[in-house]
């Protein structure tokens, strides 16, 4: 299996019946294809909706109707449209269960950054501010680093989109808990060691006395 | 009185160094036809207050492309390079808010309010210069009230009376910006007679509405 989806299936063993999610672009919306049998989630979309069903066919094509990438999708039965402030009531509020979204660079404290690279990349944070300071449980979901470059770190030197926000790291080597104390990994993936996991990893890993496999 | 006018006389509305609203997310829902003829007419020095910058070829963003905006107050610019090269050329100027703060700031000023409390910032470059306060132990960020001299929505179904449905995901910001200007234009893709649509779904009272184009 792919390390997108290695994360995207332990990431959807994340959520309980009836679960209101967000999921960010990019790998997070992957996250549908694994959801087990019996879980129904509610997908929120930032532009406003609930209920994002998949692509619509070729000629089925409407472009009143897209997802927070701009992209066609459909509504499935019980989804709902409203405004934006409507939309991040529902994130702001207290109403969505979680999000799960990228990083550029993450921390022990659980800070996040992935809106900008000052004097390269300056796309806006969009929703992504309030996502993480909103939702009831933050879930970065991303490779472990970037093409060997260290992600998860003792302090993000890049701006922040959350300070002390993220509730869970989730990637193909591992899973890590945010907590007071700092990141616990609580499961892992067999294919390597803690070892190997630690040395991709600038934050020092707390292994949890029940770590098990994440498969 | 009588509110459906000429796409001619809708754009005298709007005039250099004008502040405006447009709505739409990602070029779903927004005036497209007027955004045209602001083009043709050629007014400049515009502040654009809007989700996100579009496109290069759709949206918001055309004005942008253009030229004719000197300010952005936005979520997102990463779908329009134009923009982020005219940022850094000095040439625009470009303000970056998280989306449901850039929500809460368009409906206070709709509503009549000085600004929002809110949580979302906090810890990051969006709380530069900004008023901290601490209320019952949580810290939030001052954001103030955001007002335009016309705003210009997007109308799925509009009767003659100004009273507005929107149809899936093209409302977003529309209903919000409907409020918040000295006038509303709004473009109706479809325009119909007085008691035609029905007041269950009206999304945004006519009263809020001068000005109705049915290009």
């Amino acid at each position: 299996m792919e390390a997108k989806d290695i994360i995207a299936r332990r990431v959807a063993s994340e959520f309980k019946d009836g679960d209101v999610v967000n999921l960010g672009i990019g790998l997070p919306t992957l996250v549908p294809n694994f959801i087990p049998e019996g879980v129904e989630i509610i997908l929120h979309s930032e532009n406003g909706f609930t209920g994002i069903g998949p692509a619509p066919e070729e000629d089925q094509v409407d472009m009143d109707l897209v997802n927070a990438g701009g992209l066609p999708v459909t509504i499935i039965p019980g989804g709902v449209f409203f405004d934006s402030a409507m939309s991040f009531t529902i994130i702001r509020g207290g109403h969505l269960d979680a999000t799960v979204l990228g990083a550029l660079q993450v921390d022990e404290e659980g800070n996040l950054a992935n809106w900008m690279i000052p004097g390269k990349l300056v796309p806006g944070m969009g929703g992504a501010m309030d996502l993480v300071g909103g939702a009831k449980k933050v879930i970065v979901a991303m490779t472990h680093t970037a093409k060997g470059e260290i992600k998860i770190l003792k302090r993000c030197t890049l701006p922040l989109t959350g300070a002390k926000k993220v509730s869970k790291i989730i990637t193909e080597m591992g899973v890590m808990e945010v907590t007071p104390e700092g990141l616990v990994l609580t499961e892992y993936n067999t294919e390597y060691t803690i070892e190997e996991i630690q040395a991709v990893t600038e934050a020092t890993l707390i292994i949890s006395k029940d770590i098990k496999p994440m498969f | 009185m009588k509110k459906v006018i000429s796409m001619d006389e809708a754009i005298s509305h709007i005039q250099d160094g004008m502040t405006i609203m447009i709505g739409g997310f990602l070029a779903c829902g927004s005036p497209h036809k007027i955004i045209d003829a602001i083009i043709e007419k050629g007014v400049k020095d515009l502040t654009i207050i809007g989700n996100d910058t579009g496109f290069v070829d759709r949206g918001i963003g055309r004005l942008v492309v253009s030229g004719q905006a000197k300010k952005v107050i936005v979520s997102h610019i990463g779908t329009n390079k134009e923009t982020g090269r005219l940022m850094n050329e000095g040439k625009l100027e470009v303000v970056l808010v998280p989306q449901g703060t850039l929500a809460e700031q368009v409906r206070a000023g709709g509503a009549g309010l000085g600004g929002v409390l809110t949580p979302i910032g906090v810890g990051t470059p969006v709380a530069e210069g900004k008023d901290h306060l601490i209320i019952d132990g949580k810290t939030y960020l001052l954001e103030k009230a955001l007002k335009a001299d016309v705003a210009l929505i997007f109308g799925s179904k509009v009767d003659e009376k100004g009273n507005v449905y929107y149809h899936e995901s093209t409302r977003n910001f529309n209903p919000l910006m409907a409020t918040a200007a000295e006038k509303v234009i709004v473009e109706a893709e479809e325009l119909v007679k007085v008691g035609e649509l029905d007041p269950h779904l009206v999304m945004t009272p006519g009263l809020f509405v001068q000005y109705i184009v049915k290009p």
